[in-house]
């Protein structure tokens, strides 16, 4: 457990927004890797839904998934902070590093990794509470603030998913009295707040209406300034739009993988050329 | 300020916190299994406790106690079937009217019914069911059992009773109290319970299904019977099975009526005695030994007939849940 | 040539014949029900409206032969026997509602587990009677307000069970999900985020386990029996309207009879008020 203070220690944020490694004081820092995946196979029981999977997430930059149904980029989403986990029958092998540590080992304290790791969902899901709790709720689970500095964590990390304005004065509301667009945002505001390193969102605006995407659109553009981003999509012009690097997977395996300028311009595989000209899936 | 605050923590209280975070999963995982369990102990404990009590009775009259039909307290002579006979009697009665009565009314309720009434009759019918039995077992006594001797049973013995072998079932004097009776208010009182799990089975069935024969000109009925019912046939028989369980057990509705004797008539006018009413009745005074292990005895017999009964509809109800997908 | 298929009509009279018969029966048989619903219930009205007045809440049970009375000690203890009922059967259900939706997918234990509570749900409660008689009373050498708790409870906590568990599977997984992606440990999952969820329907379901137990004679007949005097000593034998009904209806004395119907109208009440309310309070979920 000693390896997992690292998870903390690391990638903090200094009251400058700028990053802080409090490990090595060496400014500028390399590229460095968030997540290194090494010869991930992944079961649902008998069946294989990811092939000898290999690639690399870097810190601050938007990584996104694209594919046909069923390609597994949502199972790949769903082994970087061991969702999978939940539901027995499923299981992962291989390495997948996190900062260096591999989270796959046996013996992981999967909820500090899931705290360290955040996720947002396909269907928006804010908790039966209001909205100030939805966001208290996560902070609470690992840091103990006072009622002035929770208040200023809500306030923060509604500002971070753009709600503020349209929530301050319904703090204490439901959540479930926002409307679609501003549940997810509210869901994106909740992940943020506890500070994670990572957010990995699977396909976050396939639920919404166009305007509601723009706004998250922009609002990942703006947030993968401070954190590392990997997003699922079925939207390739969404990829496009957001991304840094795009990995395009089929059938369980990952096809090709690179700098998304290069991927939708001059892709190297013939399969990548053919599902982004809309030749199939 | 509007700088972004920092994480106002570090790794090792972190860890700490994961640490007591273990430690609560497990204590819950354990309070709430043990609770669960508590219903499995309890099932048990009732086997246990009635086989313990009932020992002596079975130890003196052995298997044999439930097929004898002495029950003779001053002389301390007990025997089961009695009582047996008059459970197994009433609630067949019960079955034998309260079956086609559901059905019917499940069928109103689905393909017959307007709209606007479906919601309130459905409600109904479910009060109807909630419906206290102690209740049913007052308005038999009072106002049903007077009625049905007065009226009604001497109409049934001048028909049916005139018939040859099957006259015997309704001969006798008519004082409205007795097994018939006893099986039409046990019938009342399973009738909602039944019609709503078939109203709620055949709402299961997909309209698909349904308007695909409509489409080629079968009447309703024709629906019913050759789409609808099959298709949730098991699920029918399971609630059926579940209500049968319930008139098995079911005291102060058939206490009230059936009269009370200790004896197996052939008419269906007699009064007798279930496994149920004995004990309401003689439990109270019962004192400690044959009589008392009796009792125990035949409420084992109770015991274990329901729970054969239920536990078939349970597994009928199971095999429906998984061939239809869904969970009732 | 024609293009109309030659139709019998013989054959298509007949089954016409046989669908309106089918359709008139079931009208028939839903008549019927409705006329026993209205039957039992205004017999019920009458005679138990006319034994209520002020007394009945004011004078406890008479003794044999006396005149007038109340059912104060009943509807006293009734109170008592099925609010201490309540405090036991609902933690113990919700939390093994609890375990059975949150860990019973996996394991066989689980799946047994619910297949004895179905079968407890209608197990005779005559029965669940003696059990608790052999349990608590023969130990404890007299009846008690307590025996008749447990044997209560025993009815409800199958009931509380099984409603707790169906309400916690229709929480949409991705909503614990989403809790567990913060890192919460797995309780605070189903407490805070799972059980909130699901509380209007698992609130209708300890209403009805309560209407169901409210009404319940036989599991009272040995364990708390009957006490003709005011009581709230719960170590003794406890009055209550259900067995006071059984007692004084086959009884020869006219106010006692009165009294019968009287008791059975307030049941009648109580259950169906808690079950009308029940599904208001679920109604209000599924809207709200």
């Amino acid at each position: 457990m000693a390896n997992m203070k690292t998870m903390f220690d690391l990638n903090q944020i200094d009251s400058q927004g700028g990053r802080v490694d409090v490990v090595s004081n060496e400014q500028p820092r390399a590229a460095k890797n968030a997540l290194e995946v090494r010869n991930l196979n992944f079961f649902y029981g008998a069946f294989q839904g990811l092939k000898n999977i290999n690639l690399d997430i870097e810190e601050g930059k938007v990584t996104a998934f694209i594919g046909p149904s069923g390609c597994g980029k949502s199972t790949l989403l769903r082994t970087l902070n061991r969702m999978y986990d939940l539901y027995p029958g499923q299981r992962a092998e291989g390495e997948i590093n996190f900062y260096g540590q591999n989270i796959l080992e046996p013996g992981q304290d999967l909820n500090l990794l899931r705290s360290r790791i955040g996720m947002v969902f396909q269907k928006p899901t804010p908790f039966p509470m209001s909205i100030y709790e939805n966001i208290a709720f996560g902070v609470r689970l690992y840091e103990n603030l006072s009622r002035s500095e929770m208040d200023e964590r809500v306030e923060w990390a509604l500002n971070k998913a753009a709600l503020w304005t349209e929530a301050k004065d319904k703090l204490n509301q439901s959540g479930l009295s926002l409307s679609g667009g501003q549940q997810q945002r509210l869901c994106i505001a909740r992940g943020v707040a506890v500070k994670p390193s990572i957010i990995l969102l699977d396909e976050p605006t396939s639920a919404l209406d166009p305007i509601s995407t723009g706004k998250i659109e922009e609002l990942i553009n703006e947030l993968k300034h401070e954190y590392t981003i990997a997003i699922v999509t079925h939207n390739m012009q969404q990829a496009a739009r957001v991304s840094d690097y795009t990995a395009y997977m089929y059938l369980g395996s990952l096809i090709e993988y690179g700098k998304t300028d290069e991927i939708f311009i001059k892709p190297k595989r013939k399969e990548t050329e053919d599902y982004i000209t809309g030749r199939f899936g | 300020m509007n700088s972004s605050p920092s994480l106002s923590m570090s790794g090792a209280k972190a860890i700490r916190i994961a640490r007591k975070q273990r430690i609560q999963d497990f204590l819950f995982h354990a309070i709430t299994q043990f609770f669960s369990l508590l219903v499995l102990f309890a099932l048990l404990g009732i086997i246990v406790s009635l086989f313990i009590n009932a020992g002596p009775a079975l130890q003196e009259f052995g298997v044999g106690f439930f097929f004898d039909n002495e029950w003779d307290i001053i002389n301390g002579k007990f025997g089961g079937l009695i009582a047996i006979y008059g459970t197994l009697l009433s609630s067949a009665i019960a079955l034998v009217i309260a079956v086609p009565l559901s059905f019917g009314i499940a069928v109103f309720l689905t393909e017959i019914c307007p709209s606007y009434l479906k919601r309130p009759l459905g409600m109904a019918i479910e009060l109807l069911a909630a419906v206290p039995s102690i209740i049913y077992g007052m308005f038999g006594l009072f106002v049903f059992a007077p009625i049905f001797g007065d009226y009604i049973e001497p109409a049934l013995q001048a028909t049916l009773g005139k018939i040859p072998f099957l006259g015997i079932l309704f001969s006798g004097p008519t004082n409205g109290i007795g097994m018939l009776c006893a099986g039409l208010i046990l019938a009342m009182m399973i009738l909602p319970f039944i019609a709503s799990v078939m109203r709620d089975v055949f709402e299961i069935v997909p309209p698909v299904l349904k308007e695909s024969a409509y489409g080629i000109g079968c009447t309703t009925w024709e629906v019913v019977s050759n789409i609808v019912l099959p298709y949730t046939k098991t699920g029918v028989i399971g609630g059926v099975m579940l209500g049968l369980g319930r008139a098995l057990g079911e005291t102060m509705a058939v206490t009230f009526v059936i009269g009370n004797a200790s004896r197996i008539s052939p008419s269906l006018f007699a009064p007798g005695s279930s496994i149920a009413s004995t004990l309401a009745n003689q439990f109270g005074e019962a004192e400690v030994g044959l009589h008392f292990s009796s009792l125990f005895a035949l409420g084992l017999a109770l015991f274990f007939i329901t729970f054969v009964v239920l536990a078939l509809a349970k597994i009928m109800l199971i095999r429906m849940e998984k061939s239809q997908g869904t969970r009732t | 040539m024609s293009q109309v298929a030659n139709i019998d009509q013989a054959v298509f009279a007949k089954r016409k014949r046989t669908n309106k018969i089918g359709l008139i029966l079931s009208v028939l048989a839903m008549g019927l029900g409705m006329i026993f619903l209205v039957w039992i219930l205004s017999v019920l009205f009458i005679k138990g409206f006319s034994a209520i007045n002020l007394n009945i809440f004011t004078e406890s049970t008479p003794a044999p032969g006396t005149e007038g009375g109340g059912l104060a000690n009943a509807i006293v203890g009734s109170l008592m026997l099925i609010v201490s009922c309540t405090l036991i059967s609902t933690p113990v259900g919700v939390l093994a509602g609890l375990y059975l939706s949150e860990y019973g997918d996996r394991g066989r234990v689980a799946g047994v587990t619910r297949f004895v509570t179905d079968i407890m749900l209608s197990a005779p409660s005559i029965v669940i009677g003696l059990f608790v008689y052999a349990l608590v009373v023969a130990q404890n050498k007299h009846f008690s307000g307590w025996a008749g708790t447990i044997a209560l409870a025993l009815i409800a906590i199958p009931v509380v069970v099984r409603t707790t568990e169906n309400m916690l599977r229709l929480v949409p997984g991705s909503l614990r999900e989403a809790a567990y992606a913060l890192g919460a440990p797995k309780w605070k999952v189903a407490f805070m985020i799972t059980l909130r969820a699901a509380q209007s329907g698992i609130m209708t379901g300890i209403l009805l386990a309560l209407a169901r137990v409210s009404g319940e004679t036989a599991p009272l007949l040995f364990t708390a029996l009957n006490n003709q005097f005011f009581s709230t000593n719960m170590n003794a034998p406890m009055a209550n309207l259900p067995v006071t009904i059984f007692q004084f209806a086959m009884s020869p004395y006219d106010n006692w009879v009165s009294l019968a119907w009287g008791a059975s109208l307030l049941i009648t009440f109580a259950v169906l008020g808690l079950n009308i309310l029940a599904r208001v309070v679920f109604r209000e979920k599924v809207q709200g």
